[in-house]
């Protein structure tokens, strides 16, 4: 009877472990096969006979898009907006969130505050106002557009809040009654008690950052000036005619129609992430969890 | 603690009290002026809806108004409907699946002993979700393509015809809903392992001293313990209901699918960006808003009355 008993559970556990393996693979092997191809030669690329190892190994792709002017300065300008944009919507963000997370009964205006920001997130311009709006202040065009629009993001102003409420008030009682202010308790005290979070909204925004495409597609004019996803996108979808066909998109319409070349490009554009993402997965889902579920 | 609170905080006059608080007013403002500028200025500027714009006169500019005319023209083009219905059709079909699948894989993680696959499984389905629709769209059209994709491939070897998944009218939604709840799961997931974690130890012991077996253990105690998060998602879920994802679908869909992949965002974009019908899109973009928020705010109400989940 317990023999028969532990034998079903057995059953069981070996059925949820191939499931969960399907899963997990299933998020991982198109990546794989994809980089395959991007090694592979044109010919089995194309015929389709590339599998999770590259056929007829080349690394012709990737040194053509690793050779285009045009895919380094992307690349750069995708870094700029990475680095000074997490900053500032970080700073901005930390310094939002800390007053607001205070009781009304210690800062009077709180909540008035709150709603303020808070109903920006229910009602927005759209994309006609906000980009006559860019353009009236000059920022077509400009790295600045791809930097400031977003950058005060308020759901993790949200995030960040809440965070900052579940410090223990002593904490900085104890600082306040040794004389220090609300700027000093703030970068002193609040600041490194909260690196989970930081790490998680921080590493959020970089990749929201990295991700981003739509913004360099409508508000820059000349494709010298895109980001690497709108760049990349511009090359994996069949040319965006709003802006009409120039010569450049014809040369790059011809030039990516090969499938390795394609794959390269998709890798390159998804690598860095790839690569951060092992070293903040640790403080992931404890900051995730802080931010969602306990409200 | 609270005495010496009180005792920090009171201890100077009424004009002391605001002196006192001036550094938190002071902090606000860099935030206030990034929001003044790039959300309220744009939200003044949904006066478009209402105008002839012309924008050579200027955003806020000496603009011919001619009322709800935009709504009317909007409303009346034929397939404006059929926008809607997409739109709803397939956020709605996101959000169901995206609740019901992180669910059962949480439930199946949580049957996992060896912590070690347990974390490869967490950390590997939680790759897809920061990876740009891009790449990923880059990838989909790779794999899913009718003469050499690996999908049609594998398909093929069961002898299925390729199929080409898309540019089909009937299959396009569905790619769209699988494919984002595909990236987006891993997320969910977490959040809702979170709250297993949460639940007493104490009660599966209880459980199986009485001879629940398995099944009902899962049933009766870890499913009825995420019960608050789920209602809680699955209420603010509901304020997406028009988001259908325009990223994913503006990066996948082609003109062979706009009977069944348009949606509201993506016809704004085609509206204002191609056509220059400025006036027209941001009529749509106002509709779809207003009824955004309005649902967006049933749900966080609901959400405070069923989960008392408070947001700020």
């Amino acid at each position: 009877m317990i023999n028969n008993k532990s034998l079903k559970n057995n059953i069981i556990d070996i059925f949820i472990y191939a499931i969960l393996f399907i899963v997990m693979i299933s998020c991982i092997l198109p990546f794989i096969h994809i980089f395959a191809i991007s090694l592979s030669s044109s010919a089995p690329a194309s015929a389709g006979l590339v599998g999770l190892l590259p056929k007829g190994f080349s690394t012709k792709s990737w040194e053509e898009v690793l050779g285009y002017k045009d895919f380094w300065r992307a690349f750069s300008i995708s870094v700029i907006r990475v680095v000074a944009g997490t900053s500032l919507s970080l700073f901005l963000v930390i310094l939002t969130a800390y007053p607001l997370s205070k009781e009304s009964r210690e800062f009077k205006g709180r909540t008035v505050y709150v709603w303020f920001f808070f109903f920006t997130t229910l009602v927005g311009g759209g994309l006609i106002p906000t980009y006559f709006l860019l353009s009236k202040m000059n920022l077509i065009n400009s790295i600045w557009v791809l930097i400031l629009p977003g950058a005060m993001n308020v759901f993790n102003m949200v995030l960040m809040l809440n965070f900052f409420r579940q410090i223990p008030k002593e904490l900085e009682e104890a600082a306040f009654l040794d004389g220090a202010g609300y700027w000093r308790s703030l970068w002193s005290i609040i600041v490194p008690t909260s690196r989970p979070a930081i790490a998680t909204i921080t590493l959020f925004t970089a990749v929201g950052h990295w991700n981003s495409w739509f913004d360099g597609l409508i508000y820059m004019d000349t494709p010298a000036k895109y980001p690497l996803q709108t760049y990349a996108q511009t090359i994996l979808v069949t040319i965006d005619t709003s802006k009409g066909i120039t010569a450049d998109d014809l040369a790059n319409l011809l030039l990516f129609n090969d499938r390795t070349l394609r794959a390269a490009i998709i890798i390159v554009a998804a690598i860095p992430v790839l690569i951060v993402y092992p070293f903040f997965q640790k403080h992931l889902s404890k900051g995730i969890v802080i931010g969602s579920v306990k409200g | 603690m609270l005495k010496t609170s009180s005792v920090t905080l009171k201890k100077p006059r009424k004009s002391g009290k605001f002196r006192r608080q001036l550094p938190l007013h002071l902090m606000l403002i860099p935030g206030l002026i990034f929001v003044i500028i790039f959300n309220y200025i744009p939200m003044a500027g949904l006066v478009i809806a209402f105008q002839k714009f012309i924008p050579a006169k200027g955003l806020f500019g000496d603009q011919k108004w001619i009322g709800f005319q935009n709504f009317r023209d909007v409303f009346n083009t034929p397939n404006f409907g059929q926008v809607m219905y997409n739109t709803v059709f397939i956020a709605s079909m996101k959000i169901v699946l995206g609740m019901i699948v992180p669910i059962i894989i949480a439930l199946l993680l949580n049957e996992v002993r060896h912590t070690k696959y347990k974390k490869a499984v967490q950390t590997s389905i939680f790759i897809p979700f920061f990876i740009s629709w891009v790449v990923l769209g880059g990838i989909m059209m790779d794999i899913l393509s009718p003469s050499s994709g690996a999908v049609n491939k594998l398909l093929g070897i069961f002898g299925v015809d390729p199929i080409y998944f898309l540019g089909n009218t009937k299959s396009f939604p569905f790619v769209m809903a699988i494919s984002d709840v595909w990236k987006g799961f891993g997320y969910s997931t977490i959040v809702y392992i979170a709250s297993i974690a949460g639940i007493d130890p104490c009660l599966y012991e209880a459980a199986a001293i009485d001879g629940a077996g398995r099944w009902s253990r899962m049933w009766h105690i870890t499913l009825s313990g995420m019960k608050t998060i789920i209602v809680l998602l699955a209420v603010l879920g509901l304020g997406g209901i028009l988001n259908a994802g325009f990223d994913q679908i503006f990066m996948l869909y082609s003109p062979q699918v706009y009977q069944t992949g348009d949606i509201v965002d993506t016809l704004v974009y085609r509206l204002g960006m191609m056509n220059y019908q400025y006036g027209l899109s941001t009529a749509v973009g106002l509709f779809k808003s207003v009824i955004s928020s309005f649902l967006v705010g049933i749900s966080y109400f609901l959400a405070y009355k069923l989960a008392d989940h408070r947001l700020f």
